[in-house]
Order: structure tokens, then C-alpha cells, then sequence
């Protein structure tokens, strides 16, 4: 017969529970932190940019008179410098990880290439508006393009975009490599029939979270020399251009508190395109994963 | 410490010959000049305790040890009279025509058909797919539970259907050789009896190299048994012999349970 030692021992066990729910608090505490933060954010932006918030907002173009400003050109500079961006950098990224993970012999070198990558996605992004415009806008005489900017946001959010699909990459099980070496296949045979298939989520997600950080970002684009006040639609990537978060931040500088309604409006639409790419990256995400 | 070699021939050139064959991880040596003949058409058993160098011995025949950065293997292994370590040799065509199945089962997350026909169509197969994934099926002794779910994915089966889904699909490759690295260590005895079945009927057309863990599996089902210790090659001769009279003290010491 076992005894059985199940009874709480006296003195230990209360506690042990009692510390247990301390830290408990105390992560809830920390957790509240930045969703009160996020409230009072959120409330303060919804008060004053919901009224501005109609068709006129969202079809008109810049303008002096508040009543008449809208964020068309705006919005329609952020979704072409989005779409350049990402039809440039995935290639690019997806490239450099199936290289750097299937590819790359395991070397000082690789080593040394893997931790400036690493290095790189913490670069001020003000750095790469620097890069971005002897590069691209001076050497390349590319101008102050969408093409221009499109480049400096690909060269911005490329570490980022390699990192999340090597990991994508990595995470596929060295099991399936194995037997599909085992059945002779090649490289190439291995990597576009088990490893792409089975990292793609992992892609995507990390593709679109690095381009929802992309669509945020201010101070390279003004480098590269987007401008704030543009009363057109751009028709290809040599046009100029302007986006959101520099629509946002030329209408906040200004003294007339009108235009600071017609900022918090413009921060709510860039709100609403985030959590929508955020959405969709958790969307592709669990549908891929429920297709396996 | 003697190695004792009863070196097995039936009148065949051997299927595959390892000569001083030394593997290395890094600076730690794994395995250590050994020497193993494998006669063609028979069923050979590799066993030693835990760490003992097996499982790398045996990637070793089909240039396996290549996928790990750090191994590196010194040596020859002679396949019809070449060695498959030459500068010359595609290590994708040794896999062709030296086939692996592995302890876990590790179907592809596909159908069923399209795990069989994986091989032959890397490989360029030609002919009639449709025909050689029966056939492949009807080797594995699969057939009859899945010919009328091709179309359904492999990870469904049950974990037995899915490691005979396994050697039908290297059997679909058309290899001359078979090595198998604990191949029934996952399953539970019924599927591991149906396993060395398979393994008894595939002997006829294919040599068998297999790595096992179970000294009772390895009396059954092989030709020749060959037992590793520490890296080391110590003893290798018929089957019969070395379960009933080992020529060596620690052959004796492991096939009687007192270690490993």
C-alpha cells in the first residue's frame, strides 16, 4: 500500500499560491499598461477624426481649405508604393532565405552575411531614406519617384522579409527533407516539392507583417522626397507621389485645428489598412494550416 | 581490440563493401575504420547499443551523411566496383539506386498515390505511373487497405500503414539496395510482424541493410548480423553464429541482455 501524499503540506502549499497569484497580478498589471494606453489613443483619435470621416475624405485631393482636403492622392500613393514594394522585395527576400538556408555552405562567410541581416532590421529607418536617396534618387536617377521610394522601402523591410522566411523555412521538418533526398530527388527537387509547399504560410505572414511596417513609415519616404501637398493620382511608378503616414504628419503641423481633425481621420483609415493586413495574414495563415 | 570478420559470400558479388570506413561530427569520431561486406540478396542486421554508431554507419552506403554540415566520412564504399565517395559520383544518383526508409514513418502531407509516385516522378519516370504505384503498393502489402483511397492523405493511415507506405514508396524507385534504420521501432507488434514479413518476401529481388534495436527482430529476419560497439565493427558473421556461439566476449555480453 502506497501511502498517499496528495494533502497539502502545512505551511507550504497556501503559500506557494499566494505568491503564484502575485505574479499573476502583476503580469495582468503589465498586460493593462499598454491596452489603457491603446484605449486612450484610439478615443482621442476617434473623437476628433470621426467627424471628418465621409466620401469627400476619402475622394478629394489635398487642398487649403480643410472642408475640401481629402487623402485620395494619399491613399492612392500608399497602395501604389505598397504594391511596388512587395512585387519587388518578395522575390528578393524569399530568394535570399531559400539561398541562405539550402543553399549557403556553413561558413564564416554565411555567418557573416547572417549577422548583418540581423544587424540590418535594426537600422533606423531614416538610415535607409539616406541610402534611398544617393542611391536611388541620385545615382540610379531614378527622382523622387514612387519607383524611388518603392526601392528604399524594399531595401528597408528586406532583413525583416529574409529573416521570417528563413525561420518559415527552417521550420519545415528535417524528416521531409530526408526522405525526399532518400527517394533521389535534387535540391531543387526537394525545395520546390516539400520545403516551398510547407513554408509558404509562414512566408506570406511574415511578408505581410513586414509590409504593414512598411506602410507605416514616414521619415525615408520624405528623404527620398515625397511631398506632403500633391493634387494628383499617380499613373506609373515614375510619378510623384505622396502616402498616408506623410499626409498625417503634414496636416498635424499645421496651426489651423481643422487640420488636425483631418489628421486623426487619415490615422484612422491607416489604422483600419493594418489591422486589415494583420487580418489577412492570420486569415492565410489558419487556411493554409488547416489544409495540410 | 580484435575485430572478428567471418566475411558471408554466396558465390555473388557483394552488393555493398565498406572499407576502413571513419565518420566524424565535428572533431568527435563517430565511427571508426570499418570494414563490411554485404552480400547481395540477403538481409543483413546492424546491432549495438544506443549510440554505437549504427544509424551512421548505415547513412553512410547512401551518402546520407552529406545533409549533415558537420559529418564527414573518410574511406571507401565499393557499389559495383566504384566507390560511391569518388569526386566523380552524384550523390542524388547513389539515393536512386540505394533507397532509405526511416525509424519514424514520414509520409509526405499528400495523398497517398502522390507519396508513391513522388520518386519516380523526380526521377523522370516515363511509363505507366499509375501501374508502378500499384505495383509499389502490392510489394508494401498496402494495397488491398488503400487501393480505393488513393486520392486521401497518407497522414490519416495508421502509423503501421504509414512506414509499409514508406517502403512502397522507395520500392517505386526501383533501388537495388534497401537500408532501414530501425524501421518498426515506432510500431506496435502486429504492424512490426507484418514490417519483417515484408522485409522475408523483399529479400528475393532487393539486399537489405537493416538497423535495429531489437536482438530478437535481428534473429529473424537477417542473413548476417553484424554488432558495434563504441564506433567500432566487433563482430560480423551468420546470424545463427552470432546469437549462439559469438566469437567475442562483448558480442556474447550484448546478444545474452547483460548490457546495452
Amino acid at each position: 500500500m502506497i501511502p498517499h501524499d496528495l494533502a497539502a503540506r502545512p505551511g507550504t502549499g497556501p503559500r506557494r499560491e499566494a505568491r503564484g497569484r502575485r505574479f499573476a497580478v502583476l503580469c495582468g498589471l503589465a498586460t493593462a499598461v499598454g491596452v489603457l494606453a491603446l484605449l486612450v489613443l484610439l478615443e482621442d483619435i476617434l473623437l476628433d477624426g470621426l467627424g471628418v470621416l465621409d466620401t469627400q475624405f476619402l475622394t478629394g485631393f489635398a487642398s487649403r481649405s480643410p472642408e475640401r482636403a481629402g487623402i485620395r492622392a494619399a491613399l492612392a500613393g500608399s497602395a501604389w508604393i505598397l504594391g511596388l514594394t512587395v512585387a519587388i522585395a518578395f522575390p528578393v527576400a524569399l530568394g535570399a532565405a531559400i539561398y541562405l538556408e539550402e543553399y549557403a555552405p556553413r561558413g564564416r562567410l554565411t555567418q557573416l552575411v547572417q549577422a548583418n541581416i540581423a544587424n540590418l532590421a535594426g537600422v533606423p529607418s531614416i538610415v535607409y531614406g539616406i541610402v534611398g536617396l544617393t542611391v536611388f534618387v541620385r545615382w540610379a536617377g531614378l527622382g523622387r519617384s514612387l519607383l524611388s521610394g518603392a526601392l528604399t522601402l524594399t531595401i528597408l523591410i528586406l532583413p525583416v522579409l529574409v529573416i521570417s522566411a528563413q525561420e518559415a523555412i527552417r521550420s519545415v521538418p528535417r524528416e521531409l527533407r530526408e526522405a525526399a533526398y532518400g527517394l533521389g530527388a535534387t535540391r531543387w527537387q526537394v525545395v520546390r516539392h516539400q520545403v516551398l509547399p510547407r513554408a509558404f504560410p509562414g512566408v506570406l505572414t511574415g511578408a505581410i507583417l513586414a509590409l504593414s511596417r512598411a506602410a507605416g513609415e514616414t521619415a525615408p519616404l520624405i528623404l527620398v522626397g515625397a511631398v506632403g501637398f500633391i493634387a494628383f493620382t499617380p499613373r506609373g511608378p515614375m510619378d510623384e507621389f505622396t502616402v498616408l503616414p506623410l499626409q498625417i504628419y503634414d496636416w498635424i503641423s499645421r496651426p489651423q485645428s481643422e487640420f488636425h481633425a483631418l489628421a486623426a481621420g487619415g490615422i484612422i483609415v491607416l489604422l483600419a489598412l493594418l489591422l486589415a493586413m494583420n487580418a489577412a495574414a492570420i486569415i492565410l495563415r489558419n487556411r493554409y494550416r488547416d489544409r495540410r | 581490440m580484435p575485430t572478428t570478420h567471418d566475411i558471408p559470400t554466396n558465390g555473388r558479388p557483394p552488393a555493398l563493401e565498406a572499407r576502413d570506413v571513419a565518420v566524424f561530427y565535428g572533431a568527435a569520431q563517430a565511427i571508426q575504420g570499418i570494414d563490411l561486406v554485404v552480400p547481395a540478396n540477403r538481409v543483413v542486421a546492424l546491432i549495438g547499443p544506443s549510440g554505437c554508431g549504427k544509424t551512421t554507419l548505415l547513412r553512410c552506403f547512401n551518402r546520407m551523411n552529406d545533409l549533415i554540415h558537420t559529418a564527414r566520412v573518410e574511406g571507401r564504399v565499393n557499389f559495383h566496383g566504384k566507390n560511391l565517395y569518388d569526386a566523380d559520383v552524384d550523390p542524388v544518383q547513389v539515393r536512386r539506386r540505394i533507397g532509405m526508409v526511416f525509424q519514424k514513418p514520414n509520409p509526405f502531407p499528400k495523398s497517398i498515390y502522390d507519396n508513391t509516385a513522388f520518386g519516380p516522378r523526380v526521377n523522370g519516370f516515363k511509363g505507366d505511373l499509375d501501374a508502378l504505384v500499384e505495383r509499389s503498393l502490392r510489394q508494401a502489402a498496402l494495397w488491398d487497405e488503400v487501393q480505393d483511397r488513393l486520392g486521401e492523405s497518407a497522414q490519416d493511415l495508421s502509423i503501421g500503414q504509414q512506414q509499409r507506405l514508406c517502403i512502397a514508396r522507395t520500392l517505386a524507385v526501383r533501388p537495388e539496395i534497401i537500408l532501414m534504420d530501425e524501421p518498426a521501432s515506432a510500431l506496435d507488434p502486429i504492424a512490426t510482424q507484418r514490417i519483417e514479413e515484408l522485409i522475408y518476401e523483399l529479400k528475393r529481388d532487393y539486399t537489405i541493410l537493416i538497423v535495429t534495436h531489437n536482438m530478437q527482430q535481428a534473429a529473424r529476419i537477417s542473413d548476417y548480423t553484424a554488432f558495434l560497439y563504441m564506433g567500432r565493427l566487433v563482430e560480423y558473421g551468420p546470424t545463427d553464429r552470432i546469437f549462439t556461439n559469438p566469437a567475442e566476449d562483448q558480442t556474447e555480453a550484448y546478444v545474452t541482455g547483460r548490457f546495452g
